[in-house]
């Protein structure tokens, strides 16, 4: 289940929202399960800002489980063995999609030529993959956080495509805050010396502390406030007393400084710019003249959408807001806000009351 | 339909097949999933229960987490065939705003309520001289859901003055329907109602 993934590459031109095209697209991708004879029991997850796809498969760099193996599987709430799941890297990322990492037409990495992305076209590069494995109307999109944009995005613009559509701690709009947090990852990297305008891949030393700084203060926003201080309070880092210095004294930091670190062995920092750039241009009621409801205007997919209560990057009023949009355009819609105390990050760990509106949503 | 409380068996088969209907506070999904089933009604729900909106949405039922007092602001003017509201009225911060809201997205409504003026809970007051604690009413006055009792003749009268027509009302005592003397007689009164 580990290993190199599959790669499509995209005989036509990619035509992207900033106005250029992607020549020759990669998509890497994964799969599981078994597709039926009738194509109907396609699943499409859609990935994080960090993910990839090895969802429920090793990840061959850091050798850990898939991010979101508790969900996927033989037996889990997406079975394997019913349905059959898709997970692509989106275009802009660093698992072997195309990239600013990836090598241009002159044979040196894209660095700052690659194009600036939109969630959009990370979908349109999505939908080619689909038409690529013959699937026309999958039985659901899902996907939490800048997946569950992306699952909003392919409802919204690509109506046709999907059954049912599961968006967990997500928005349809990035807010000044969200904004505001990803520029600060963003000047993090660029402030890096050997960021170099972007040009590093061949350098010795890469851009590492920015990356890793950014990380941090993103990872911050994943939390809640509860759950680090149930986590490590204002306990010290091995040691009995503070240092009197600028060590990591307390766990705090030390887990951050490891967060940061880890983050940038499996990462490119190129990369954390354009996707963070995406996210930060995603409205979608913008994309449809302004009015969110027309976003979805005829649909006639059935859609889920799940926000945690200690989730304060995209809290439950930015799901409501999706919701009221969805109602006023007569689409099939449920809601619920789960009880979890884990922040943002909730959508990916222990909470067993998510796992049962996965599985029954997607009965 | 012998296992729906005797209001929503009401409701249910006054209900037209293959509309669409809104239930306010829908609970575990009972009604909707029987709609569904029976009259292949578009089923849709708002409940305040994170663990009843889990329980619908495994059901396919859609329905979404809310207060039904705010919620129902958020729905286009006339998109259901019906609203239901189900035990639910006198527990509205404001019921008859929440009349209004129901007769603005449903065509027509169908609103049920246990009656405070049945004979039971007037003896109950009269005799004990305390806050009832009846059949129908079943909690204590300190920790009960319904704020604002309300009796039959309460009810047709904010109809009235809402401007709303009565189609249909139902009337029960325990599992039995009641006619005649439905103010005194009746533990539940189910309303249709229309503007």
């Amino acid at each position: 289940m580990s290993g190199a993934s599959q790669v499509l590459q995209l005989t036509d031109p990619l035509p992207l929202d900033g106005g250029s095209e992607l020549a020759q697209a990669e998509i890497a991708y994964e799969t599981y399960g078994t597709l039926a004879d009738d194509r109907s029991n396609a699943i499409l997850i859609c990935h994080a800002l960090t993910g990839d796809q090895y969802v429920a498969s090793t990840h061959p760099v850091t050798g850990k489980p898939g991010w979101w193996e508790r969900m996927v599987g033989p037996g889990k709430p997406i079975d394997t063995d019913r349905y059959f799941v898709v997970c692509a890297n989106v275009i802009g990322s660093c698992m072997g999609s195309s990239g600013p990492a990836s090598l241009a037409a002159d044979g040196k990495p894209y660095a700052m030529r690659f194009p600036v992305i939109t969630i959009r076209d990370m979908v349109r590069g999505l939908v080619a993959l689909l038409d690529a494995l013959g699937i026309e109307r999958l039985h659901a999109v899902v996907g939490g956080s800048m997946g569950g944009m992306q699952a909003l995005s392919l409802a919204a613009n690509w109506p046709e495509r999907a059954t049912r559509v599961l968006v967990i701690a997500s928005t349809s709009r990035h807010s000044a805050q969200n904004i505001a947090f990803h520029e600060l990852g963003r000047q993090a990297v660029m402030a890096d010396p050997n960021w170099c305008g972007g040009d590093y891949y061949a350098a010795d030393a890469q851009p590492d502390s920015g990356l890793a700084v950014a990380r941090m203060a993103a990872h911050i926003t994943y939390l809640s406030e509860e759950a680090l201080t149930e986590k490590f309070g204002r306990n010290l880092q091995d040691r009995e007393t503070k240092s009197f210095g600028f060590d990591a004294d307390f766990q705090v930091e030390s887990y951050l400084r490891y967060q940061g670190s880890g983050f940038t062995r499996r990462f490119d920092a190129n990369s954390y710019l354009y996707i963070t750039r995406a996210m930060d241009y995603f409205d979608l009621a913008e994309e449809h003249g302004g009015k969110l409801a027309d976003a979805f205007a005829g649909t006639t997919a059935r859609f889920c959408l799940v926000s945690f209560d200690s989730d304060w990057l995209y809290p439950t009023s930015e799901s409501r807001h999706v919701v009221h949009a969805l109602n006023a355009a007569g689409a099939a819609v449920s809601f619920v806000e789960l009880s979890a105390p884990h922040g943002h990050d909730s959508f990916l760990l222990d909470v067993p009351a998510l796992d049962r509106v996965v599985k029954g949503f997607l009965e | 339909m012998s296992v729906l409380r005797p209001d929503l068996a009401a409701i249910a088969e006054a209900i037209a097949p293959g509309t669409r209907v809104l239930d306010i506070g829908c609970g575990d999904g009972t009604l909707l999933g029987e709609l569904r089933a029976t009259k292949q009604v578009d089923a849709r729900g708002i409940e305040i229960d994170p663990a009843c909106v889990e329980r619908c949405v495994a059901q396919g039922l859609s329905v979404v987490q809310g207060d039904a007092d705010s919620a129902l602001a958020d729905y286009p003017d006339k998109g259901f065939d019906y609203a239901v509201l189900s035990q639910t009225l006198q527990t509205a911060r404001r019921p008859d705003l929440m009349l209004d809201q129901l007769l603005r997205v449903g065509k027509q409504a169908f609103v049920s309520f246990p009656n405070f003026a049945h004979w039971r809970t007037r003896a109950a007051l009269m005799f004990g001289g305390r806050m009832p604690v009846t059949r129908s009413i079943p909690v204590s006055w300190y920790e009960t859901q319904n704020i604002h009792h309300v009796t039959v003749k309460d009810f047709r009268e904010l109809a009235r003055e809402k401007g709303a027509r009565i189609e249909r009302e139902w009337f029960f005592a325990g599992e039995k329907p009641v006619a005649g003397a439905s103010n005194l007689r009746a533990e539940f009164a189910v309303f249709l109602l229309s503007r």
